[in-house]
């Protein structure tokens, strides 16, 4: 069964930017693009357990802070090495300045 | 400055012995235990001034780059119209250093993808250069990854420059490229006609193994068509440009790569304890690409060569002081190394100052102090 947990205000995350949620044992990254759109990834790289949220957001990329793989965090997909698996991404609403992600 | 040397055992009968192998004991104990992919001690810096100081710009690199092939151009160039005068000596000296050691910051940098921002950029710089320092770039991206998880961690880390006890004749020997050139051509070979050895199998994932083989078939087709061409003309100019220099302009990469981590702590998961920061001279940094900040650039690799001095300003109240000049900074290792020789869980551990964080040790609990002296 799947349900929308409120994250973090809209405001919380600066444009081209990303920031850590952790809910119960689950730790994701919600990324603010610079079209202005939120998205909802796991929160850590699938190439080591390292935090995404101490990496680089350009344009749609993230870039992880260990080994400089990097994603497409619309979509999860793995862009470059050593990165190889994709991220799992989660689908996000905005209501009231507020920054929802679905998660089971 | 204070520099703490510590023995980890008295004894040479009780003295630790590391098996490098990464299908060894010490890296499957490595992974038991936890200091395998471990979480590393990083220093706190607010997240706006580290997306600052992350930020990518085509601009710095594009400058040196074209610096540095213009320079190698216009070197090979003079040094081949005065070939084989003695005074084509001096142009091919300077040739050497930026092919044999200016190529092995640019393979690094460019490696990380934070030396441009555009990526093919980087992927260009990065494919010329492994191919001058005779690494692999498929497996080179993979190996430097590790490093950087496992940085010094005994059976883990496949880029250990300085093995216990220091085997001093090939470090020296290396200075000239010959043992190190030896062993690439040596894993060229492998490589191109056996496949993926078992070693890279540890840490490169199958689905690179193909491109492994791939592009050390396309370097081993480069050198020898190098070495036909020096046949057929019956002289060593073409391998004056191609293939020698990694050999005859070595010394300044392995200078600076052996200050990044020699005489310090390994299996630690505290960059400030195995890794060196050393001020250099600009032609130096220009070479070593920036490099010469180690911890820093380990502690946040995001952080591209042209942003390392910013990021040391940010950070330094949470480090060890770092090391004067080049001579200071062998002046501090070598010693450190000879007592390796018989001791060889003996290392250089730096004082931090009074702002800083303490060191995470646990590693190292067991560890006795075995002096201190003044730097």
């Amino acid at each position: 069964m799947t349900q929308w947990i409120d994250a973090c205000a809209t405001d919380e995350i600066d444009e081209e930017d990303l920031i850590r949620f952790d809910h119960g044992a689950q730790t994701f990254a919600i990324y603010h693009s610079p079209e202005g759109d939120f998205y909802a990834t796991a929160g850590l790289c699938s190439h080591e357990n390292v935090h995404l949220c101490d990496g680089l957001v350009m344009g749609h990329l993230i870039e992880c802070p260990k080994h400089n793989g990097q994603f497409d965090y619309r979509t999860g997909e793995a862009k470059r090495a050593p990165v190889c698996v994709n991220l799992r991404t989660f689908p996000v609403k905005v209501e009231g300045g507020r920054v929802f992600i679905e998660v089971a | 400055m204070e520099r703490e040397f510590y023995l980890g055992a008295i004894t040479e009968d009780t003295m630790t012995r590391r098996n490098y192998s990464l299908l060894g004991p010490d890296g499957a104990r490595a992974v038991e235990t936890g200091l395998a992919a471990a979480e590393w001690y990083h220093t706190e810096v607010p997240r706006k001034v580290m997306k600052d100081l992350m930020k990518r710009s085509d601009a710095p690199a594009i400058r040196d780059t074209i610096i540095l092939y213009g320079c190698m151009i216009l070197f090979a160039g003079l040094g081949i119209a005065l070939w084989p005068s003695w005074w084509s000596a001096p142009f091919w000296l300077a040739y050497g250093v930026l092919y044999g050691s200016a190529m092995d910051s640019r393979w690094h940098e460019c490696g990380h993808g934070t030396a441009f921002k555009t990526p093919w950029m980087n992927t260009v710089v990065y494919e010329i250069a492994s191919l001058m320092m005779m690494r692999n770039s498929a497996t080179w991206r993979w190996s430097h990854a590790r490093h950087h998880t496992d940085t010094y961690i005994v059976g883990r880390d496949p880029e250990i420059a300085v093995m216990r006890p220091p085997v001093l004749f090939k470090l020296i020997g290396n200075f000239f490229g010959i043992f190190d050139a030896w062993a690439a051509l040596s894993r060229m070979a492998y490589n191109a006609f056996l496949g993926v050895h078992p070693e890279e199998k540890t840490f490169v994932p199958q689905s690179e193994w193909p491109k492994v083989v791939k592009v050390a078939r396309i370097y081993v087709l480069i050198y020898a068509a190098t070495i036909t061409l020096a046949i057929w003309m019956h002289s060593i100019l073409p391998l004056m440009v191609i293939g020698l220099p990694r050999l005859y302009g070595a010394w300044h990469h392995v200078m600076t790569g052996l200050l990044q981590h020699g005489g310090l702590a390994d299996n630690v998961t505290d960059h400030r304890l195995n890794s060196r920061t050393v001020y250099m001279n600009p032609i130096s940094r220009f070479i070593y690409w920036n490099m010469n900040y180690h911890v820093e650039h380990h502690m946040f690799p995001m952080v591209p060569y042209h942003a390392l001095p910013r990021l040391h300003e940010t950070i330094r109240h949470d480090l060890p002081a770092p090391n004067r000049s080049i001579g200071a900074g062998f002046a501090e290792m070598w010693p450190a190394l000879i007592r390796q020789l018989r001791y060889e869980d003996f290392f250089i551990k730096r004082e931090l100052p009074a702002t800083a964080k303490p060191y995470r040790e646990e590693f190292h609990a067991e560890a006795p102090v075995g002096g201190t002296v003044a730097a």
